[in-house]
Formats: structure tokens, sequence, C-alpha cells
């Protein structure tokens, strides 16, 4: 198999598993599994996103270079999380 | 930074020599121009029409401030000014000014590139500006948005009639742009480097377009993501900051905020990056620290992730996460004093001539100085709940953005035009100008202080008697700027036919840009340069030795 048709099938194979996941998503909406609900989508959603960034964004064959600049992506998606959970967690008005 | 070119440059006559600006001289080669260069006089052109159309509406609120009743505007109208100012000025002209003119123009001559890595990208930046900036026109035109620039939620999405989701779908698209730019840029400087020019070669512009060109990266598509969340508030009734459907009230002031607070060293840290080229050339000297100048610009880009909570004091938000984010906005007062006291120390026993750019440099320093100042009271939290949405924090900010950013800016326009253009702009006015813009400027916005402190609140068009005369003197000092800012427009464009014309380095500069033509050809150098020294190898004592020659 030469690498434009490896190239294509996991391109496949990822848009099949990023269908199944959105369709998993859609059963677990319309079930009341209480706090679990949440840790679900959340956990789907993040794998969808592994996905998307490892094969559409090419990132599993990249240089290490590129590596860190996504781990800073994701370092600067945990400030604005833990900053504003600062506040989210402290109100005395909630 | 010391340049040797791999074959000496052939000698011929500028005129001969086709450059960028006459090998092609049709609108189509201009309009699908790949050429960075071009591609920075499009967006030069682009920005100063918006900076006139924000001008325009602040010169309408100074004139409805003269007077403490509404006379000549509705109360609905100030606020649809204001909103268009704050738009129009931010994200039309700050944002873009010296990172799409300056950073486009020069990034590939300053780092020995014929081009940046994706020119087709770099002419998509300027298509999805303009496709922004024509859908905010679009909004203004067709009856203005009244809720700020700063969108904040449940107003526009839930209350304001005004044309809400088009002006936001105009920065959300010119966003994309800003986020082309970016990666654009630290492509470029990490992979089409000259042989020899190491990190700790590169010139102070270059670190500065870099740590921008993160901030834009990481911090645009929060942008993007609230505004859309706002929207879809607004058009399908989604609950994502109304509390009244399920939404958090400080979320939208949270996200917004994530962008807009780094978004102001997106405008500034540019702004150091050209002072920090025109103080050592000006005063012959190398720039004192460069290391440390260098590394400021970066912790300058981190710090200003980590301080957004500051516009939020008295938004509810909790007081520890207040806490949290004071401390954390002292804090980057720290690298910004770095910069400051380096720039002044480059200055001791330095050979200074006090050439235009030279003044705009210094009115930087002197006014980023105050405006970094008082942001210091903002940082505050007792204080803030005193000033906070007072004319104390319009001052402020202008400070930084008018006083800091925009000097910046004209002192890189008249310190590379000759670069750009092949003409020399005419000295003696230009002088005038700059002492003009300063002049108008500190008369604007210093009463502004007072005002602010006082007690009086922004975004009314009506205020208490007792605030007048400080309000005329504002409105008189604006009238002032007004002048100072028609002046170089009409200046500049005289000399682009009547300019003396440019030789390849009229400030006797080091960098890579000094060593080529005036303007540049096409590709920019006709041999790969090879650097083999650091930046800024200025001599003072030679300078100065020079300069007692001529006066015997």
């Amino acid at each position: 198999m030469n690498a434009n048709a490896s190239a294509v099938r996991t391109y496949i194979l990822t848009e099949i598993a990023l269908l199944g996941l959105l369709a998993l998503t859609i059963c677990v909406a319309y079930l009341n599994l209480g706090l679990l609900n949440p840790i679900i989508a959340g956990a789907i959603s993040v794998t969808s996103a592994t996905l998307i960034i490892l094969n559409f964004m090419h990132v599993r064959h990249s240089k290490p270079l590129l590596w860190i600049f996504v781990a800073a992506g994701f370092f600067w998606l945990g400030i604005m999380f833990a900053l504003a959970l600062s506040d989210f967690l402290t109100r005395h008005w909630r | 930074m010391s340049a040797v070119p791999m074959q000496a440059a052939p000698q011929y006559a500028p005129a001969l020599q086709p450059t960028y600006l006459n090998v092609q001289r049709t609108i189509r080669s201009w309009l699908l121009t790949t050429d960075h260069k071009r591609i920075a006089l499009l967006y030069m052109v682009s920005i100063t029409f918006f900076f006139f159309v924000g001008g325009v509406a602040a010169t309408l609120m100074r004139l409805e401030l003269l007077t403490p009743r509404a006379e000549l505007v509705t109360s609905e109208t100030y606020n649809k000014l204001f909103t268009i100012h704050g738009v129009v000025m931010l994200w039309f002209f700050l944002i873009p000014s010296i990172p799409t003119v300056l950073g486009n123009f020069l990034v590939p001559l300053m780092i020995g590139a014929r081009d940046v890595a994706f020119p087709r990208l770099n002419l998509a930046s300027w298509y999805l500006f303009m496709v922004g900036g024509a859908f905010t026109l679009f909004s203004i035109i067709t009856g203005g948005v009244d809720t700020g620039w700063t969108f904040y939620t449940p107003y526009s999405s839930t209350y304001s009639n005004g044309h809400v989701v088009a002006m936001a779908a105009g920065i959300f698209i010119a966003g994309f742009g800003s986020i082309a730019t970016g990666l654009n840029f630290i492509v470029t400087v990490h992979t089409m480097r000259a042989p020899g020019l190491t990190w700790w070669r590169l010139p102070i512009f270059i670190w500065s377009l870099y740590t921008t060109s993160i901030i834009l990266v990481l911090a645009t598509p929060v942008l993007a993501i609230t505004l859309a969340l706002m929207a879809l508030e607004r058009i399908f009734g989604v609950g994502f900051f109304n509390p009244a459907i399920g939404g958090d009230p400080l979320l939208f002031q949270h996200l917004f905020w994530f962008y807009s607070h780094p978004a102001v060293y997106i405008m500034i840290l540019p702004g150091m990056g050209v002072v920090s080229e025109l103080i050592p050339c000006f005063s012959r000297r190398p720039l004192f620290g460069y290391k440390f100048v260098a590394v400021a610009s970066v912790a300058i880009g981190v710090l200003g992730f980590l301080v957004w909570g500051h516009h939020m004091f008295v938004s509810s938000q909790s007081i520890y996460a207040g806490m949290i984010f004071s401390i954390l906005s002292f804090m980057v007062s720290i690298p910004s004093a770095i910069k400051v006291f380096n720039w002044t120390a480059t200055l001791y026993k330095g050979s200074i001539r006090f050439q235009t750019p030279m003044l705009y440099a210094l009115f930087f320093i002197g006014l980023f100085t105050i405006g970094g100042l008082t942001g210091l009271f903002l940082a505050c939290l007792a204080i803030d709940v005193h000033v906070h949405d007072t004319y104390f924090v319009i001052a402020h900010f202008h400070y930084i953005m008018v006083g800091g950013m925009v000097m910046a800016y004209l002192g890189g326009i008249h310190f590379w035009w000759p670069k750009i253009t092949g003409r020399m702009y005419p000295e003696l006015p230009a002088k005038l100008a700059a002492l003009t813009v300063f002049l108008g400027f500190n008369l604007t916005f210093f009463p502004q202080f007072i005002l602010g402190y006082l007690g009086m609140p922004r975004r009314y068009p009506v205020y208490a008697p007792e605030f007048q005369v400080l309000n005329v003197l504002s409105t008189a000092g604006a009238s002032i700027l007004a002048v100072g800012y028609l002046l170089p427009l009409t200046y500049l464009l005289w000399s682009l036919r009547y300019g003396r014309i440019a030789t390849p380095n009229p400030w006797e500069a080091t960098g890579l840009e000094w060593t080529t033509h005036s303007p540049p050809p096409k590709d920019n150098f006709e041999t790969t340069p090879l650097v083999t020294a650091g930046a800024y190898k200025y001599d003072s004592q030679a300078a100065e030795a020079q300069r007692e020659v001529a006066h015997v």
C-alpha cells in the first residue's frame, strides 16, 4: 500500500470514528445518568479532538517543535480554565 | 546587526533597478500580489482609512462633550459613536497597525528572507481583514450598534436593537486574518532566517512581532468562540450567558477578556519593538541589556494572559479571584519596566540625534510610562472600585494605546519611509507634526485623569457642570491632535512625488533591511545575506567624533 492510499484510509477511519462518537453523544444526551452525563460528554469530546489533532492536523507525524506548540495551546487552555475557576469556585453569591 | 552579503551588491542607479513598486503597475498586480511588501502597503492604505473612520466618531464625541448637556447628538447616537470608535480603532487600526504594515514589510527583510513563509495566506489575510471591515462598515451605515466595543451580555445578546451580529461577524472574520498573519510570522521566523542569524542576533522588533504572533494565535480563537456564543444566544436563545435561560452572567466577561487583555499586548508589543530599533539608531549606541529586552517581550506576552480578571473587579467576580488577578497584574509591570529602564540606559552617553522618529520614540517612553504607572492604580482592588468605568480608565488606556502605540507606529512609519517608498519625508514639517501630536495628545487625555479621579463616568453624553472646564480643555486638545494626524498624511503623500531620493541606508542604521536598495527589489536581496554579528553594533564615540568634526 503506498503512502497516499494509507493516508486516505486513515482519514476515512477517523471520519467513521468521529461520526460514531457523534452518535454516542446524541444517545448519551437522552439518558439521565446524573453526574456521569457531563463526564461522558467531556470524555467523548476530548477523544474527538485528539483524533482530529493527530490525524486531520497531521500532528502524529510532525516534528517535536510542532508538538511543543500543540502542548502550549493546551497549556493556555488550562490557564483559562484554572483562572476562570478561581472565580466560579469561590463566589459568595452562587 | 552586522551583515555581509555573500557577493558585493552591484552599484547602479536606483531608478534603473526594478523595485517592488514598479515591477508591475496594474491594479490587478496589486490586488493579487503575494509580495509581502505590497501586501504591507495594501494594509497601510486600509488601516489609514479605518483610522479616520474611528477618528470621525471620536471627533463627534468630543464635540458633544463640549457642553454638559446632550446638545449635538442623542444618548442613543452617542452610544453608537463610542461603539464605532472602539470597534474600528481596536480591531481595524490598532491591532493590525504595526504587525500588518511594518511587520509584513520588515519581517522578511530583517531576517534576510525573500518573503514570508506562506505568501498566498498573507494575501488571504488581507482579504479576510477587508471582508471583516466591510461587515463592520455595513453595520455602521445601516444604523450602528450601541453595545460598546466590549459587547457585554445580556445587553448585546438580548436587548440591543442594533446590527450586533453583523458587527460581531466583521470582527470574527477579521480575527481569522489576524490568526493567519500570526501563524505566518511564527513559521517565517522559525524557518526562513538568513545563515548566521541566530535567535540572539535577531532585532528586538522580530522578538516583539514573534511574541505578538504567539498571542494572536492563542488568544484570537477565544474571541471568535465568544462572539459566536453571543450570536447563538441572540439568534437562537441558547443559554450561555443569560442567567434567565441557564447561562452564567460572568462567563462572557471571562472569555472576552481572556482575549481582550492580551490584545492590549498585541497592540503595545510591536510598538515596543519599533522603539527598540529607533533608540539605538538615534543614540548611536547598542541596545542596553539586549537579552533582557528580548526576554521581557516574551514575559509580557506570557503574563498578559494571566491578568484578564482585573477588568472584572466590580463585576461580582469573587474577591479571591480579584486578589489573584490583582497580584498577577502588578507582575506585568516588571518586564515592562525592564524595557523602559533599558531604553533609558541606552540613551546614556549616546550621541543623540533628535530626528522625527527619535522624537516619537522619546514621546513613547514618557507616555507609555505614565500609562503603565496609572495601570498599577487600576490593578489595585480598592482604587479600582473608585475609578472603575470613569475617565481615569479612558485616560490610562489612551496613554498606552495612543501615547504608546500610535506614537510608535508614526515613529516607525517615518523611520522606514525611505525604505518603503524610496523617498525622504521633509524633516521640519515632520518635527512640527510630532510636537503637535504630543501637545494635542496630552491636552486631550491628561484632563481625563482628573475628571475620572473626580468621578466623571465614561460612556455618557451628559455630565455635571463642574466638569466642563476640563472637558473643554480635552476637546481643544483633540482638535490639535487631529491637526497633528492630518499633517503626516499631507507631507508623506507630498514626499511620494517631491521627496528627496533615499539612499539604501539614510540613517546609517544596522539591520539587514538597510543593506538592500530603497525601495527594495521584488525579491528583497540580490544575494542571500550572511549574518556575522549581533544586532545594534553602533559606535557612539565614533558618531560623536564625526559630529564634532562636522561642527568645527
